[in-house]
């Protein structure tokens, strides 16, 4: 609970599962303009190396899930990644 | 140990050329052609008198006193403004030099106080030591006549006074404000015999144009100009050279002390990043020290809403190590972590990163450097092999075009702006991309020749577009190119930014820049000679952070602007100790050096230092420990000299992460604002009280001395060292050189660093290796660190954060000269005399659409939150486009920041969002809300009768 956070006051902060998915979309974009192999590849390595274990396991649940909102790259990246 | 202080030469040194050879006093000598004879006579151990002149300041020739003899010559020339000449015989002593400086001095002291042994430069004054090398036994022309002895005294300023009826109008201090610091504030009104130091259009120095750097004060060779300190506590008696602990500048002062009171801090003329200058920070705003709200003794708490209660420091550090391992026991070994911080020393960063990892067996570490230049260390390791800038500070003065970006040095980084300033007042060209005209677009002597006033959010289309004009008008250096880059990724790069959708015309629309002005920017950039760009938290703090680095490397690497003087790519840092957080292993992918936790040969080298194992996966990000926090999966942090819920952005979300936290340690000088939501205080030292090293923006390491004793008992490791032994994990280090010893042993680009290393050298600029043993001033001289320099594709995303009908203006925010980040120091001192509150600056048009007048209490909303301030209207800032800065709790810019942030960093996106601005009647709810909050929750328990 945060007391100085009432009820009401206008909030961008999604769930953490739908931030996750921002942000592989953000990597994605990044990568996009390279060719499809090594836009994959590139932001599978990025996740990788900066996303810690929890939050990799949450994008690929997610993606198991449906991976509702993940961009083709992103998708992609993510069915790519080891663990 | 004793660091002695290059003496004063008289005047600054000539350029290097050939030698000559001449004679003073019968004793034959030889000299640099150009040097002054009163510089030459006293590197030969002879001392001219002299009042006028001094080594910082260009030769002057009116105190009349230098005079010498030279045979075959007429007359008795001042010896600083004559040059030395090969064969010249010079006399410094003779009758008729004896009989002219006394009465030069005669006149000097006919109208000037008798008060020596009741003055307060008593002891070190010029004029006094003058008087006594000439001998001056008697003033015939009495005080009686007309002088200036009742002239009133200007106290207006803070931390020095001036005296008029002591200055002997040398001019010494105007030249400063002139040549060094390249403010102009100053002048000499009046006449003759009227002839008086002013500032501005005479008005008291408060109120005046003056920044308050101190370097008239350094110059004055009286009385006139002292520091309010040495008047009221007296002079030291002894000194220390230490770093400053603001900016990434990383200024070197002499501490100078009354046994352990420190009397004021006078910039070290030695010092290598800032060469004898300094700011209204460093050279007076360290009274936070001794402020009264300063916290001295640990405390605890149960819950948030309970008083503080006052405990020992054993109790404070047991009742810490037992809740972070009661946490981990029940919500697992990765429900805690750690934050280091820019403000604290290499070695105290390099503690907190190993505690994580070692000590709490993860590797959530991270630090605030996350929230500012985390898009540097990824583009520029990326692009050119290395997370740090590519030149030293020198390099400005042999830089022909200065491109500034998204950076404001006067304000930001004064000392280096000074430098910069000098430069370009010497023809070097300016370009200037920023949403604001910043001070450097226009200032006396300078105006910028090109200043793209890019729209907040765009920096790529910006960058992109100018690469574009390089390549498709031919501006690329080829045989730089076709030697240091990776050939495939250059023309993949070349045939990218051709395309006609990055050009000028087509990206101006998206970023507010006129494709003509961009045009001849770019091509003064790639034309114009050694060009060095300079960038700021104006390019990081963007969803395109790291995008824009790289597209900034891109630049320089095109036209064969890395490595070589006046060039460069550099960022400035905006704490003390950016580079060296970042360079100790804080973020958590990586240990010390940059080396990603993955690779297994260099996590046994830490596991063999170190005797634990270490996790191989990289840790969380503070963001991402935030909304672990509130998803309940995150429990414990410890908080090294950092306020996430001033300085980080999105304020609820990360109260509401704090909130929901069983252990949050707060590790500071003061209960800020992030302490609101602890529960265990841990009283901090300040650079004052500690040994270490800060490493600044051009890599230099540097000592941070002790001065006096830590008021809160320890000094920053040794807290550290305290919590680690407690959790379990034994460090014994009784000095942090053992530390830095340590560093030096496992990170490579440090190997050749010592504590015994940097006294002999005054600093080093890592990497320190066996092939460079002295340090590396300017790196990718011959080639690039990672081989090959990579041109990375820099495609211009718009950020999500968009204006539209409910929020239809841009706000970007920044900081201001006489305050320091969150402001937690600054407005502890009397820097606040200058900056009392946060202010929103709006264009006049659009304060007129909404009825707002100058001075008027707004309603700042963004998505986020709403906060209310006062107006400054002033045209500084495009239409469309407001300003604030961040450096006052109450105001709570960061309540309306967004979460956005860079697409590889997590680094916030500070410098965009989109508000409304409305007339307001004062502060809003939340923030009176806010304000009783943080009244309650720094309570402290009344303290049980002994």
């Amino acid at each position: 609970m945060n007391d100085l956070d009432p009820a009401g006051e206008p909030h961008i902060t999604t769930t953490t599962e739908e931030r996750l998915v921002y942000m592989a979309n953000q990597i994605a974009r990044f990568f996009a303009s390279q060719p499809h192999e090594a836009a994959v590849a590139g932001a599978a390595k990025h996740l990788a190396d900066f996303w810690d274990p929890s939050m990799r396991q949450r994008i690929r649940a997610h993606l198991a899930g449906g991976g509702e909102g993940l961009n083709p790259i992103a998708r992609e990246a993510v069915a790519a990644l080891k663990r | 140990m004793v660091i002695t202080e290059t003496p004063d030469l008289g005047t600054p040194a000539p350029r290097a050329s050939g030698d000559v050879t001449l004679t003073i006093d019968g004793k034959t000598i030889t000299a640099s052609e150009g040097t002054s004879i009163l510089r030459a006579a006293k590197l030969a151990g002879t001392s001219i008198p002299k009042l006028c002149a001094t080594d910082s300041l260009k030769a002057f020739g009116s105190c009349r006193l230098c005079l010498v003899e030279i045979e075959g010559r007429a007359g008795t020339p001042a010896s600083c403004t004559t040059p030395v000449a090969e064969g010249m015989v010079v006399h410094t002593q003779t009758p008729t030099l004896k009989r002219l400086r006394n009465g030069v001095m005669e006149l000097y002291i006919s109208d000037h106080p008798l008060d020596c042994l009741t003055c307060a430069a008593n002891g070190d004054c010029e004029l006094q030591d003058v008087a006594g090398a000439v001998g001056l036994r008697e003033v015939r022309y009495g005080y009686a006549g007309e002088n200036h002895l009742a002239d009133a005294k200007d106290t207006s300023n803070p931390y020095f006074t001036y005296d008029p009826a002591k200055c002997i109008v040398c001019s010494r201090c105007v030249r400063a404000c002139d040549e060094v610091q390249g403010t102009l504030a100053l002048t000499i009104a009046g006449r003759g015999f009227a002839s008086r130091v002013a500032a501005s259009q005479d008005e008291s120095f408060f109120t005046s144009e003056c920044v308050s750097c101190g370097a008239c004060v350094q110059a004055c060779p009286t009385a006139t100009l002292t520091e309010s300190n040495v008047i009221e506590i007296g002079q030291p008696e002894h000194s220390v050279v230490t770093t400053c602990g603001y900016c990434g500048v990383g200024c070197t002062f002499n501490a100078e002390m009354r046994g352990e009171e420190l009397v004021r801090m006078v910039p070290f003329k030695d010092g290598k990043a800032n060469h004898g200058h300094s700011c209204v920070k460093g050279r007076f705003a360290w009274g936070y020290a001794t402020h009264k709200e300063r916290i001295l003794k640990p405390m605890i708490r149960e819950r948030t809403s309970d008083p503080w209660r006052e405990v020992s420091w054993d109790e404070a550090i047991g009742h810490a190590a037992s809740e972070f391992k009661r946490i981990q026991a029940k919500f697992g070994r990765l429900s805690v972590g750690g934050i280091t911080s820019s403000r604290c020393t290499n070695e105290e960063t390099f503690l907190v990163q190993k505690l994580v990892r070692a000590g709490f067996h993860n590797n959530n570490t991270d630090t605030c450097a996350r929230v500012c230049h985390s898009p540097t260390g990824y583009g520029l390791k990326t692009t050119f092999g290395t997370s740090a800038g590519t030149q030293d500070f020198d390099s400005v003065d042999h830089a022909d075009v200065i491109m500034v970006i998204g950076a404001n040095p006067t304000d930001g980084h004064p000392v280096f702006a000074s430098r910069m300033k000098r430069r370009l007042r010497a023809g070097a060209r300016l370009i200037v991309i920023d949403p604001r005209r910043i001070d450097l677009v226009r200032m006396p002597h300078i105006e910028a020749d090109y200043h793209l006033p890019v729209r907040p959010g765009a920096n790529v289309a910006v960058l992109t577009a100018m690469a574009h004009v390089i390549v498709t008008e031919g501006l690329v250096d080829q045989a730089y190119v076709a030697e240091r880059c990776d050939l495939d990724a250059f023309y993949d790069w070349a045939a990218f930014v051709a395309r006609p959708e990055h050009s000028p015309e087509a990206t101006q629309g998206a970023s507010g820049v006129p494709a003509g002005d961009l045009r001849a920017a770019a091509r003064l950039y790639a034309t114009g000679g050694p060009a060095a760009i300079y960038y700021g938290l104006g390019v990081t703090e963007h969803s395109q952070g790291s995008t824009a680095v790289m597209a900034i490397a891109n630049l320089a690497m095109a036209t064969g602007n890395v490595g070589k003087p006046g060039s460069g790519v550099n960022p400035l840092r905006g704490q003390n100790n950016v580079q060296g957080a970042c360079d100790m292993g804080s973020f958590p992918h990586e240990l010390s050096g940059y080396r990603h936790i993955s690779d297994a040969a260099t996590r046994r080298l830490f596991e063999s230092d170190w005797g634990v194992t270490l996790d191989e996966e990289p840790g969380l990000r503070i963001p991402n420990m935030l909304d672990a926090a509130v998803d309940g999966q995150f429990k414990g942090i410890y908080i090294q000299g950092e306020d996430i819920l001033q300085s980080d952005p999105n304020t609820h979300h990360v109260a509401s992460g704090l909130a929901n936290m069983e252990c949050v340690v707060v590790h500071d000088l003061f209960l800020n604002e992030t302490a609101l939501y602890a529960h265990v205080f841990l009283p901090g030292s300040t650079f004052l009280e500690k040994d270490g090293t800060f490493t600044n923006a051009e890599r230099r390491i540097q000592r941070v001395r002790k001065v006096m004793s830590p008021r809160n008992g320890y000094e920053d490791w040794q807290i550290t060292q305290l919590l680690s032994n407690a959790l379990g994990y034994p460090m014994a280090y009784v000095h942090p050189s053992q530390i830095m010893d340590e560093i030096a042993r496992l990170t490579p680009s440090f190997a050749g660093v010592s504590y015994q290393k940097l006294d002999d050298a005054g600093s080093l600029q890592w990497p320190v290796t066996g092939a460079a043993p002295e340090g590396t001033p300017v790196m990718h001289v011959q080639g690039f660190v990672r081989g090959k320099g990579l041109f990375v594709l820099t495609e211009y995303v718009a950020t999500d954060e968009k204006v539209g009908p409910r929020f239809p203006l841009l706000l970007t925010t920044g900081r201001i000269l006489s305050q320091y980040n969150v402001g937690a120091q600054t407005r502890r001192t009397d820097n606040a005399l200058w900056h009392e509150e946060d202010r929103l600056e709006i264009h006049p048009s659009d304060a007129e659409d909404r009825g707002v007048k100058d001075g008027d209490w707004v309603k700042l909303t963004s998505r986020a939150g709403d906060t209310s301030l006062r107006a400054l209207i002033t045209d500084r800032v495009a239409p469309g486009v407001v300003y604030t800065t961040f450096h006052h709790p109450l105001t709570q810019a960061n309540v309306v920041t967004t979460d956005y942030s860079d697409w590889a960093t997590s680094c916030p996106e500070y410098k965009v969002t989109a508000v409304q601005v409305s007339p307001s009647n004062g502060p809003t709810d939340w923030q009176k809300r806010y304000e009783t909050f943080a009244h309650d929750h720094r309570a402290l328990a009344a303290q049980p009768t002994e």
